[in-house]
Parts: structure tokens; C-alpha cells; sequence
């Protein structure tokens, strides 16, 4: 159980893959110019990255290690590419506004990564506990840079949610600044740079302050040096 | 020998990570064209349907009773072929959608407009585009209702251009390229049409 907490912990935060792992980055910048976006493409991914870590891990005894990386590419973009084809024929709403996102999952390196670094190892149960928790991790941050870059750039929060998840969602669409004139730069590419240059730098800095609060309890006086 | 040990011994062996590699990409063929064929016909319905609800979009609500899909014809335009979609009610012609495209800033902007038979806008949609977010994309139905401002124009009563240009459509703050793109689309859509009235007259009377 602690094992599988550990796991669910480094998804979300410790080995975050936007945050802390910095991978994935081409699909994120080109997504979160609103939150509505960077929620939709990141539930996708969790739903793709779980069922392949998944199918890695059942298969990963049969896989020599020399051929592994063209069976891993074979199987992940036959899922994708049957997701692809499922979500057009039976969701096709849905498709429509996702639709290239779905296509963009393939060429998502966080995938293939995690297939590699943990599916190819570890028993079924852990891999798609690992798949959940970096999908949802990787969902939080994208729609947490689509928030920032949609409040500073349009002034709005999950435009067009109902577009994604219907009418139920419809409130999720808020004014945070009224007669906001809006600022393109946050919307247009170098935004997403920017925002993502922003986290980085924060996440650091709140693991700088909880590191140095824990050595602070742990000698109850403090060292001052010089 | 356990299986276990058994495996990992085959798997260092090359017949083995040949026959893998075969039976890994015969399945997943396998798995991808049965995918294929369950999901082909729904994904053409989808798509008609699209088509037809993008085409009723610059119609007006029951101006028509046929299938637009299938009520159908070809006439020949600067582009190449122009399909041009007849709409009827009580066989009588009550309006004729076709597609138009304009060099935006960014790219083709593809779009449907929708004429009267005397050759007056019934309504306009981009189908899709390019332009850049928060600027151009006024011209998407969804964001801004300026496309609508092309309802009831036609050649003679209506200066076809932006009004930075000495017309009465309007630009957007920031982005002219674009406005003046469709305005320019639509306004060949409808001289086009002019010259082909009495041909498509003819043959839509069929």
C-alpha cells in the first residue's frame, strides 16, 4: 500500500512530467492557450497512458530487451490509433474537439517513457497505478498553464466547457476579469514559455522552503554560519 | 528448468525476437483493421452529417424540405470544380450553398455561404481556419457575430469591403488581413454566382 502511495505521490508531483521531468513539452505549449484545452488533452493521455502502461507490464516477460523499443512504438500507436478511430465512429462529438489531440498523443515522449522506465519492470497493478498518477499529474499541470495563460490572456476561465464535457459543465466557464481588453502574447506561443519558465521556478522554490523547514525541525536550533 | 528461466533464455535468442517482432505487428494489423472495418461506417455517417448540419447553418431554419447531400451539381469555377448544394422546398429552389475560400493571415480560410436564387447572401460559416487566436478568429460563428452581418447583402446593395478600405464591413481591432479575406471570398462567391445563374437556373430546375 505505502509502495503504491510512493507511486501516486512521484505521478503527481516528485517526478511530475511537465514539472519536474520537463518532457512532453511539444504537445503542452501547443495546447494550454486555455484550460478547457489542457484538461481535455490531458484526461486523453491519462486514458492512453494507462491502458499501454497496462499492456506493457501483462506482456513485459515475453519482450526481449533488444527489441523492446519497436514493440513498444507498435503497441502504442496501435491504441492510439484504435482510441483515434473509436472516439470519430461512437464519440463523435467529442472527437471533434479533440480529435487532434488524440492524433498529437502519439508523438507524446512521456508514454513511451513511462513504458520504458517503469511499465517494462513492474507488475500490471503498480504500472497502471504509475499511468494514473503521471496522466493526472501531467492533466493537473497542463490545465493549471491553460488557466494562467487563458486569465492573463483573455481575462475568461474554461471557455467552452461544455464543448468538452456538456451542458453540465457549463459553469465551469467564468469572467475572472470583466471588460478585461485582453493581452495576446499569454494566448500566442511565448506564453506558454513564459508560464511554464514561471512554475518551474516556483516549484523549486516551494521545495527549497519544505526542505529547509524539515532540516530546521530536525535541529531544533538553527546553524548560522560565518 | 523453470518457465521462467526457460523464457529468459529464449528471449536472448534472435529466432525469437524475430518471431516477436512478427507476431507483435501481425496483431496489432490484425487488431487495426478489424478497428477499421467496425468503425467505417459510422465515421462516414458522422461525417455526412456534419456536412449537412454545416450546410443548414447558413440556411434559414425550414427554408427547405430535400436532402442537401444528394440534391447535388458541378459547375466549373476559377478553382477548379465548385459543388453546389440545392436547396428546395415543394420543389421550388429556395436557396444554393456552395464553398468559397480566402487567403487569410494565416492560411486558406475555408468557408460556406448560402445565396437566395437572385443572388442574396442568406448566410455565411468558416468551416476552418487558421487565424491567429483572440484576433482574427472574430470571423469563427462561435467567438463573434460578424459573420452575420453578411445576411441580405448582394451585389448591387452593399460596398463589398472593409470600411478601412472605403466599404461597410467591419474590421477588427488588430487584424484587418483577415475581415478583409472573407469579405473578399464572398463577395467572388457572389460574382461568380452572377455569371453562372442562368446555367445552375438550368440545371437546378431539373
Amino acid at each position: 500500500m505505502k509502495r503504491y502511495l510512493q507511486i501516486t505521490r512521484d505521478g503527481l508531483w516528485n517526478q511530475n512530467v511537465l514539472l519536474a521531468q520537463s518532457i512532453a513539452l511539444c504537445p503542452a505549449m501547443a495546447v494550454t492557450s486555455s484550460a478547457t484545452n489542457g484538461l481535455g488533452m490531458g484526461l486523453a493521455t491519462t486514458a492512453v497512458l494507462a491502458t499501454s502502461n497496462l499492456l506493457i507490464a501483462l506482456v513485459r516477460n515475453w519482450i526481449s530487451a533488444e527489441v523492446r523499443i519497436p514493440v513498444f512504438v507498435a503497441l502504442i500507436a496501435s491504441l492510439v490509433t484504435l482510441v483515434d478511430m473509436m472516439m470519430n465512429a461512437w464519440l463523435h462529438d467529442l472527437y471533434k474537439v479533440l480529435g487532434l489531440f488524440i492524433a498529437l498523443i502519439v508523438v507524446n515522449c512521456a508514454i513511451l517513457g513511462r513504458a520504458e522506465a517503469f511499465a517494462s519492470r513492474e507488475p500490471p497493478l503498480a504500472a497502471l497505478v504509475d499511468g494514473i498518477s503521471m496522466g493526472l499529474g501531467f492533466t493537473g499541470a497542463l490545465t493549471l498553464i491553460g488557466a494562467i495563460r487563458e486569465v492573463l490572456g483573455t481575462g475568461m476561465l474554461f471557455q467552452q466547457a461544455h464543448l468538452f464535457f456538456g451542458q453540465g459543465a457549463a459553469w465551469l466557464e467564468q469572467t475572472i476579469i470583466p471588460n478585461y481588453g485582453g493581452m495576446l502574447l499569454w494566448i500566442l506561443p511565448p506564453g506558454g514559455f513564459l508560464v511554464m519558465g514561471m512554475l518551474l521556478a516556483g516549484k523549486r522554490v516551494l521545495e527549497q522552503r519544505t526542505a529547509e523547514r524539515a532540516l530546521r525541525k530536525a535541529n531544533l536550533r538553527p546553524i548560522h554560519c560565518c | 528448468m523453470t518457465f521462467d528461466e526457460k523464457l529468459e533464455h529464449w528471449r536472448s535468442l534472435l529466432p525469437y525476437q524475430t518471431g516477436l517482432l512478427a507476431i507483435v505487428g501481425l496483431l496489432t494489423s490484425a487488431a487495426l483493421t478489424l478497428a477499421n472495418q467496425a468503425t467505417q461506417t459510422p465515421i462516414e455517417d458522422s461525417l455526412q452529417k456534419d456536412l449537412q448540419a454545416s450546410l443548414a447553418q447558413v440556411l434559414p431554419p425550414n427554408s427547405f424540405d430535400n436532402k442537401l447531400l444528394t440534391s447535388t451539381l458541378e459547375r466549373p469555377a476559377p478553382d477548379g470544380k465548385r459543388t453546389v448544394y440545392v436547396a428546395r422546398k415543394a420543389d421550388q429552389v429556395t436557396g444554393l450553398v456552395f464553398e468559397v475560400a480566402g487567403k487569410g493571415y494565416a492560411g486558406t480560410i475555408r468557408i460556406v455561404m448560402g445565396i437566395d436564387p437572385a443572388g442574396k447572401v442568406l448566410g455565411v460559416r468558416v468551416l476552418s481556419h487558421a487565424e491567429t487566436p483572440g484576433l482574427g478568429d472574430k470571423i469563427d460563428a462561435q467567438k463573434s457575430n460578424w459573420i452575420e452581418s453578411f445576411a441580405g447583402k448582394g451585389l448591387n446593395n452593399a460596398k463589398w469591403a472593409v470600411k478601412k478600405d472605403g466599404g461597410e464591413f467591419d474590421q477588427f481591432a488588430g487584424a484587418t488581413i483577415t475581415p478583409r479575406a472573407v469579405v473578399k471570398a464572398v463577395h467572388e462567391g457572389l460574382q461568380w454566382y452572377a455569371q453562372e445563374k442562368e446555367n445552375i437556373a438550368k440545371e437546378g430546375a431539373k
